[in-house]
């Protein structure tokens, strides 16, 4: 094991549950405790939940909050109501990605970010970076908080039961903050499967008593490895996979959450030149013939030259097909268009689709 | 803990190999599916290509990952095993019943190379 990852707050409750532990973005953390398949099903079609503590989060405060989120973030917060969440990325000059993450709307002079593990130190260096000459407090949370995931279709009537809170009104997209035993608890329906869920950001004791509660009610635990295969069969990306320094929202087919009409942010005129000129690549979907497997960092070709590579890849646990997100070059990134993956030392073909291979089934 | 069957020899890449006349049958151990978990896919070579010991000749894949398969020995594949194309989960449910190919060997002095039920037991345990 290598020394100097760092535990959350439910660290000794999977290691005493038997997950299968590996380190994940400088944390120790659950890959799997039944299965991958089996913890995939469970939120799919009844619910589990996910340790999901090794997230960062950051609080911007103050009378240049609006101002300085609006700068940083690619997404538009402008004239949202309270209560507010918002999906989008922190992007550099170039257009390359810092982080993807949720921001948070508590009220037009206090945005709670949500980050990516990974990217914790990084992200926090640049936020403070940035706020210079901005009226504005950004303060590192991430020790604070625990957080847990609840996610799949019965995960408001599980949590509602099990935990005695009123969910029903928060909207998708949208969270509250409840005081529980003078502690503050912020319960957002948001997540990372593509299913109904929920969010729940709270003091390390008291992400343990739910955990805790949960594990009493049957409820299954989740790790890291279905958190990917749910992620990906709703092309959801993952930074480092699929948004990088190097991989524009753009790029990434992401334009959708790049607010050009703002009047400014950082990345802007990059992502402009890029939305107006078009990309030399972008990520897709494809689908092969067969089923062998396509992952990470395999080859995409067409007549035997590399036109892309695999940026996610698996057999889809929820239709059986052998899918994947790539990252493709022009203009073999029409759908339809027909490619190879080479996987050791044969070719498949396969075929440019969408990049969304299961539906998703949000409440909204 | 990790089943080890006495009647064949072990490659440290944890494949198994027993050996009857020429004919060279090879799979992976229990300690491995179990490493592995649920797995998949099985890309296996086909017959009449030539394997080496020490080289890669395919993989077995879990949701999560390929690994590669590592020839014990050396030889031409005269068989592979054709249920597993449908049923790679075969080797979670018998890794020792569920074998993957079969080689006519070209040298049997490489089996010497391999590791006893003894010493791959060892292995696993360390």
């Amino acid at each position: 094991m290598e020394e100097n990852l760092i535990k959350t707050c439910l660290h000794d409750r999977h290691v005493k549950q038997g997950a299968l532990m590996s380190p994940f973005g400088g944390f120790d953390m659950p890959i799997q405790y039944k299965g991958i398949t089996e913890e995939h099903n469970a939120v799919r079609q009844n619910v589990g939940v996910f340790d999901v503590s090794h997230m960062g989060e950051v609080r911007i405060s103050g009378p240049d909050a609006y101002k300085y989120v609006s700068h940083i973030f690619v997404n538009d917060v402008t004239g949202a109501p309270d209560g507010q969440i918002f999906y989008g990325m922190m992007c550099y000059e170039n257009g390359g990605t810092v982080d993807d993450l949720l921001v948070y709307k508590v009220n037009d002079q206090e945005y709670f970010l949500v980050i990516n593990a990974s990217n914790i130190a990084k992200d926090v260096e640049w936020i403070k970076k940035n706020a210079e000459g901005y009226d504005v407090k950004v303060v590192n949370e991430s020790d604070y908080y625990g957080e847990v995931a609840v996610q799949g279709p019965k995960a408001e009537e599980t949590l509602e039961k099990i935990l005695g809170l009123e969910l029903k009104d928060i909207p998708f997209y949208n969270f509250k903050v409840f005081t529980i035993d003078g502690e503050d608890v912020i319960v957002s329906r948001t997540g990372y499967t593509g299913e109904d869920g929920f969010e729940i950001y709270g003091s390390h004791s008291y992400i343990q008593g739910v955990w805790d509660k949960l594990m009493e009610a049957g409820v299954q635990p989740c790790g890291l490895g279905c958190r990917d295969t749910l992620r990906f069969e709703v092309g959801l990306p993952l930074y480092g996979d699929e948004l990088s320094p190097e991989i524009s929202p753009i790029e990434a087919s992401l334009s959708m959450f790049v607010k050009l009409d703002k009047p400014e942010f950082i990345g802007k005129e990059a992502l402009a030149k890029q939305k107006a000129e078009g990309v030399a690549r972008r990520i897709v979907g494809l689908e092969l013939d067969g089923n062998a497997i396509p992952r990470h960092g395999y080859p995409v070709e067409v007549d035997g030259k590399q036109v892309g590579e695999i940026t996610t890849g698996y057999r889809s646990i929820s239709t059986g097909k052998s899918v994947a997100m790539a990252m493709i070059d022009k203009p073999y990134d029409k759908l339809g268009t027909k490619v190879e993956v080479r996987i050791r030392k044969k070719t498949f073909p396969a075929t440019v689709v969408k990049k969304r291979f299961y539906d998703k089934n949000y409440k909204k | 803990m990790s089943k080890v069957l006495d009647d064949r020899k072990y490659a440290d890449s944890h494949e198994w190999v027993k050996l009857n006349g020429d004919i060279a049958t090879i799979g992976i151990s229990d300690y491995a599916q179990h490493a592995l978990g649920n797995i998949v896919y099985v890309d296996m070579p086909e017959v009449g290509d030539e394997v080496n010991q020490g080289d890669d000749f395919g993989a077995v894949e879990s949701v999560k990952a390929a690994s590669d398969l590592i020839s014990p020995i050396s030889g031409e594949v005269v068989e592979v095993n054709e249920a597993l194309v449908d049923k790679p989960e075969l080797i979670n449910e018998d890794a020792f019943g569920n074998w993957i190919i079969k080689v006519k060997i070209s040298d049997p002095s490489e089996l010497d190379k391999l590791m006893d039920a003894e010493a791959y037991k060892k292995l696993c345990e360390a």
